[in-house]
């Protein structure tokens, strides 16, 4: 395949964490221009996975192509927005505070950075939050301008990590529009989440559980191959497939 | 270098919004050394021990602040962020390190300013005593962004600040001369920052001039730039 039709190419990656593998053998593309939905339970290591493209994971052995350099890369880091899955921003800064100094991190000059920072708002419909400290913003608030610092430096690939918990219906349908617009704009957008519902709003989705991958498909394959009605049952199906490929003849009754 | 100077500002604007730290850094030197001065009001305790105490406090009380606040960048996964961003290593260390010398300049002329004025005398040029300060505190402050590294939880953090102020504390010349002490001991307290700067203050007090001091306050300069380098590379980029 051509280097630039793959943002993510993950070759035998393997993490470990606390003396045990969370990650064993994995192989996984992520391809440029799309959003990929990283979805799986809590401690299937979509967590890991992530920290690991964006070059923070420690223990990773393995191979990580980012944007065609190894992860972590230095060339990479004004390429890459990375938002963790608890805010990390500065509580006791305002909100266009934070956003001015991850848009000057990301080399935006002063004007550059201003204009930026007022995108960012926008894009997570904070309007009317600017002034406002980010230690008494709400939950949901505090997250969209976790997202925001990442937006705010128009990275060619984001890496977001669980960005929709906690945010009501309308907010998450907003984000999701926003999500598949910057995809149109050739960025690529690899975001985990372990709400299903929210897979139908990706081009391809990678399952995964226990460290291992369980699918890499498109939302409307994964509802055909298993024949389940959403997501949500159709990961429930692929795990029960995976768990009893033996006892399938107790399964057909 | 730009990095490093909005990393400072970035600091800085934070201190703002915390203006009980800010009066409690530059308040608390100068309430502690009142009530040194009142309790030995009419001796020359406070001519022989208040400059050594003007170095002290502020390496103490910037050591606390940088050990938290690094700590506080870690467990709020803002280091984990800036690591993916182009800020360097360094940057973050000089910044953090420049944002508290500012601090520092103002904490060390208030407190020097206060001790004169509740009636410390000083011997040698005033403009050393504050220097010297100043350096005491950006010390502190490298010391503690090169400890925080060590601690993985706020329990341990603060007692990095015992476990490294206090035994160059016992040994520094405060307690004993140094001359007086068991031969290791002395050994001890030279590779200890902490012994220069309050020899320098010491001789400070007694009429020295820039030529007397300007040896040890070459080795607090190294000890800075040792601190810094020691905090930017226990810094990792990647962890588990």
């Amino acid at each position: 395949m051509v280097n630039n039709d793959v943002a993510v190419r993950v070759r035998g990656l393997r993490v470990e964490r606390g003396g045990r593998p969370v990650i064993d053998g994995l192989d996984v593309v992520v391809p440029a221009g799309q959003v990929v939905g990283l979805l799986g339970p809590s401690g299937s290591g979509k967590t890991t996975l992530l920290r690991a493209v964006v070059g923070v994971q420690a223990a990773v052995t393995g191979d990580v192509t980012v944007l065609g350099e190894p992860a972590g890369a230095a060339g990479l880091r004004h390429r890459v927005g990375y938002v963790t899955q608890a805010a990390s921003v500065y509580t006791d800064l305002t909100v266009v505070q934070n956003l001015r100094y991850f848009a000057r991190l990301a080399g935006l000059p002063g004007a550059g950075a201003e204009a930026a920072v007022r995108r960012a708002v926008e894009a997570v419909d904070l309007g009317g939050h600017e002034k406002q400290r980010v230690g008494t913003l709400s939950g949901g608030e505090l997250s969209r301008v976790s997202l925001a610092a990442a937006l705010v430096g128009d990275p060619e690939l984001l890496v977001l990590d669980e960005p929709t918990v906690g945010l009501d219906p309308v907010l998450r349908r907003d984000l999701w529009n926003m999500f598949r617009r910057l995809a149109a704009d050739g960025r690529t957008l690899l975001v985990s989440s372990h709400v299903m519902d929210e897979a139908t709003r990706c081009d391809r989705l990678l399952l995964l559980r226990e460290g291992t991958l369980l699918a890499d498909t498109t939302p409307s394959e994964l509802l055909e191959s298993t024949g389940a009605p959403d997501a949500e049952r159709a990961f429930l199906t692929l795990i029960e497939q995976r768990e009893a490929p033996t006892t399938s003849e107790e399964g057909t009754r | 270098m730009t990095l490093t100077l909005t990393t400072a500002s970035r600091v800085l604007a934070q201190l703002r919004f915390d203006r009980r730290t800010v009066v409690l850094i530059i308040g608390l030197p100068c309430l502690l050394l009142g009530l040194l001065a009142w309790m030995f009001d009419g001796t020359g305790v406070l001519d022989q021990f208040g400059p050594m105490l003007v170095g002290l406090f502020p390496l103490i009380v910037m050591f606390l602040v940088t050990s938290v606040a690094t700590l506080r960048e870690r467990q709020s996964g803002t280091l984990e962020r800036l690591m993916t961003t182009p800020l360097r290593k360094a940057d973050f260390v000089a910044g953090y390190a420049l944002a508290f010398a500012g601090l520092a300049l103002v904490q060390s002329l208030v407190v020097v300013g206060f001790a004169l004025a509740v009636g410390m005398n000083v011997l040698g040029p005033l403009w050393l005593v504050v220097v010297v300060a100043m350096l005491d505190a950006v010390l502190g402050c490298c010391l503690g962004l090169a400890a925080s590294a060590l601690a993985r939880s706020e329990f341990q953090a603060v007692q990095m600040m015992p476990a490294i102020i206090f035994p160059q504390l016992i040994t520094c010349g405060l307690l004993m001369p140094r001359d007086q002490m068991p031969q290791v001991l002395e050994w001890l307290s030279r590779v200890f920052p902490l012994t220069y700067a309050i020899e320098a203050m010491q001789d400070l007090s007694a009429g020295a001039e820039w030529a007397d001091v300007s040896g040890a306050v070459g080795v607090i300069v190294l000890f800075i730039v040792g601190a810094v380098v020691l905090g930017v590379a226990t810094l990792r980029r990647r962890t588990a």
